[in-house]
């Protein structure tokens, strides 16, 4: 009889390969996804020392981060910034020379590759899933341990598709009762990382739980885990449920037929035994979320959107008051302004953490027949090829364009200012991505971090906007 | 990977929490595709203005500090995104060893495999570091991973640890892949056992 086990306890058990004498384990990687910017170093060190990519065939590779977001027929030859272009074509040179199946700019199923990998189905519940990007995170959504990891790890799980890593703490975070009216998934993630700290999850995998969270659909948990690393986690998790196998059914590389039986058969077994035990847990009402957003540089710096910014004379510690002072100077804000009624000059919808299907018709719902305010420019970014099909054929294109929205191509956008989609000094953006630090969309740029739904609302008035008011 | 065994340098103060990677390296210059050359955009937003000048209130302006080879700072160093531009850039830019209170996961790992030396110490142990590297004639930490201690200008030893694996390898500079290639059999072995599960679907393009 073992002891009483957690989802990611189950997950690692199954992936060890071997635990060394200091209690590291070698640990089994099921699919490596690969995207530009930080593959180029690993190839590099592959191709010096002689070695092969072991399992091409559990390898994806997709450009997203460098990708403007229009002219993706051209393919990699349109990217006007040399040195995004060179990344790309580098990418494109690797996958060839090593055998990796790769999805091009102009094919339509590219895009960010935390959306494609559920999208395609390469990404499964049980699962362990890497990648060199720390929202790799997102993938846990499916019942997966999915984790960001560095270069050198990238080099390592291409030669061996294996990891050196030490067992991470089981944190739990329970979300109880229900998400009121106009309350998101982002709300969740930005209250919970608000509540427990950038850095409250360092060293732990968050197994999320709780009816709140059962009843997210599956684009709202792959927003919720996908912010699991701005609270320092090493990943985030959601039990796979039927919400999970009716996501994965009949996706181009989920099992099919009896195979997917069976898998789902396995999946069933990924539920945390009763009894088992975390290292920490953490609760929170879902009923007292309102809609979040950040008012400072780090996505712990939240209130609702009924809130106020911090007053840091009243912060006792001196270092965390003189970061408030800091953060409220970046940002252009004075202590105790209200967040609401904030005037922003670009609106961002998009990132791996809201381009879905569903985050489209979030923000679409409160965009129809409404303006985007004068003087905002407001870009909607569908998350990859195959979810600005399924939009255009809803019509939600028209409904944004109509609106004075941008409606663009595939990728990672104006999330992290390495493509021509990016904050010029001094502008105020309301974000759907998942970073609010100094300059990450730009030099110079703030970004307030929050839903589709908030997005379109700031959009359409020009301001913060709680976006219940358009309810 | 150059080992890492004892390193006496001059020690520049960070005191700041949340150091994330955008402020290391802004995403801007990750469009490389070499792992070097990256130390003068370290913490570009903090050293440089909007023309380029170097900022003379950052302490990596100010001499001695142009020559560290330790950073000292507060919670949470390194938090964001997995990109190891960010320890590629401190290690271009010479620095060999961090010590703050707490490290976030990723970056913590990244240095590792860089041969740069994240260091855990408690947030009063941190506080007195950075007073004593903010008096520059004072400004020299020496670090012996082998007896894994800080001493401090006045001789005084701080203990710290890191696991033992870990410090293994930053001792002799090794390569993992080389030494995880030894594990061969027992990985094709696990790859055997996977090889008719449904839940593994390879990926036929």
């Amino acid at each position: 009889m073992t002891h009483p086990r957690t989802v990611f306890d189950k997950i690692w058990d199954a992936h060890v390969v071997e635990t060394l004498p200091d209690g590291t384990c070698l640990l089994y990687i099921d699919r490596h996804l690969v995207h530009e910017v930080t593959s180029p170093q690993a190839f590099e060190g592959l191709r010096a020392a002689g070695r092969r990519v072991r399992r091409p065939d559990l390898t994806l590779a997709v450009p997203d981060h460098n990708v403007p977001t229009e002219h993706h027929a051209e393919g990699s030859a349109a990217i006007l910034e040399p040195d995004s272009r060179l990344q790309v074509q580098t990418l494109e040179r690797n996958v060839v020379e090593f055998g990796v199946p790769f999805i091009p700019i102009s094919d339509a199923r590219q895009g960010i590759v935390h959306v494609i990998g559920p999208e395609l189905g390469a990404s499964l519940p049980g699962m362990t899933i890497v990648c060199g990007d720390s929202h790799t995170s997102t993938h846990g959504a499916l019942g997966a341990l999915a984790f960001g990891i560095g270069t050198s790890e990238v080099e390592h799980v291409l030669a061996t598709q294996t990891l050196l890593q030490r067992p991470a703490r089981n944190l739990l975070v329970e979300v109880t009762g229900r998400l009121g009216p106009g309350v998101t998934a982002k709300d969740m993630a930005l209250a919970i990382i608000g509540a427990i700290g950038t850095a409250g999850g360092t060293g732990h995998v968050i197994e999320y739980a709780g009816d709140a969270v059962r009843a997210l659909d599956m684009a709202g948990r792959m927003t919720l885990c996908n912010m699991s690393i701005e609270a320092g986690a090493r990943a985030g998790l959601i039990a796979p449920d039927e919400t999970t196998f009716a996501y994965v059914r009949g996706r181009p590389f989920a099992p099919k037929g009896e195979a997917f039986d069976r898998a789902v058969a396995y999946w069933r077994s990924l539920v945390a035994d009763p009894g088992a035990q975390y290292d920490r847990t953490v609760r929170i009402d879902g009923g007292e979320i309102a809609p979040m957003l950040t008012w400072g540089t780090n996505p712990e710096a939240v209130v609702p959107i009924t809130g106020t910014t911090p007053d840091p004379d009243a912060e006792p510690d001196p270092a965390r008051a003189a970061q408030i002072r800091r953060m409220l100077a970046y940002m252009a804000l004075t202590p105790g302004q209200a967040l609401e009624g904030v005037p922003v000059d670009v609106v961002f919808i998009g990132s791996c953490t809201n381009s879905r299907i569903e985050d489209m018709r979030a923000a679409a719902e409160i965009a129809r027949n409404r303006r985007v305010a004068p003087g905002v420019r407001a870009l909607v970014v569908p998350g990859s090829g195959l979810v600005k099909q399924q939009a255009e054929a809803e019509g939600l294109d028209r409904i944004f364009t109509e609106a004075g929205f941008e409606w663009r191509e595939a990728g990672c956008s104006m999330c992290l200012g390495m493509n021509p989609d990016k904050l010029t000094p001094g502008q105020r953006c309301a974000s759907t991505s998942n970073r609010n630090f100094e300059g990450r969309q730009g030099p110079g740029g703030r970004t307030h971090l929050l839903s589709p739904a908030m997005a379109a609302a700031a959009a359409i008035t020009g301001t913060l906007t709680d976006s219940r008011r358009f309810a | 990977m150059q080992p890492f065994t004892t390193l006496s340098g001059i020690a520049a103060p960070l005191p700041r929490a949340n150091v994330d990677t955008d402020q290391i390296i802004p995403a801007r210059f990750l469009k490389t595709i070499a792992r070097t050359g990256l130390g003068r955009h370290l913490f570009a937003a903090l050293r440089y203005d909007e023309s380029g000048a170097e900022r003379a209130d950052f302490i990596l302006n100010q001499d001695p500090y142009r020559r560290a080879e330790i950073l000292i700072a507060h919670e949470n160093f390194g938090c964001g995104s997995s990109r190891e531009h960010a320890p590629w850039a401190l290690l271009d830019f010479g620095i060999r060893a961090i010590i703050a209170p707490d490290f976030a996961d990723i970056f913590y790992n990244n240095c590792f495999k860089n041969g740069i030396l994240p260091i855990r110490l408690p947030r009063a142990a941190c506080d007195q570091l950075i007073a004593d590297a903010s008096m520059s004639a004072n400004a020299r930490l020496t670090i012996d991973l082998e007896r894994q201690v800080v001493r401090r200008p006045d001789g005084e030893e701080i203990p710290f640890t890191v696991e033992a694996l870990r410090r293994h390898c930053l001792l002799h500079g090794l390569d993992d892949i080389g030494q995880t290639l030894a594990h061969e059999a027992a990985i094709t072995a696990h790859e055997a056992r996977l090889a008719n599960s449904p839940c593994l679907p390879v990926l036929g393009f």
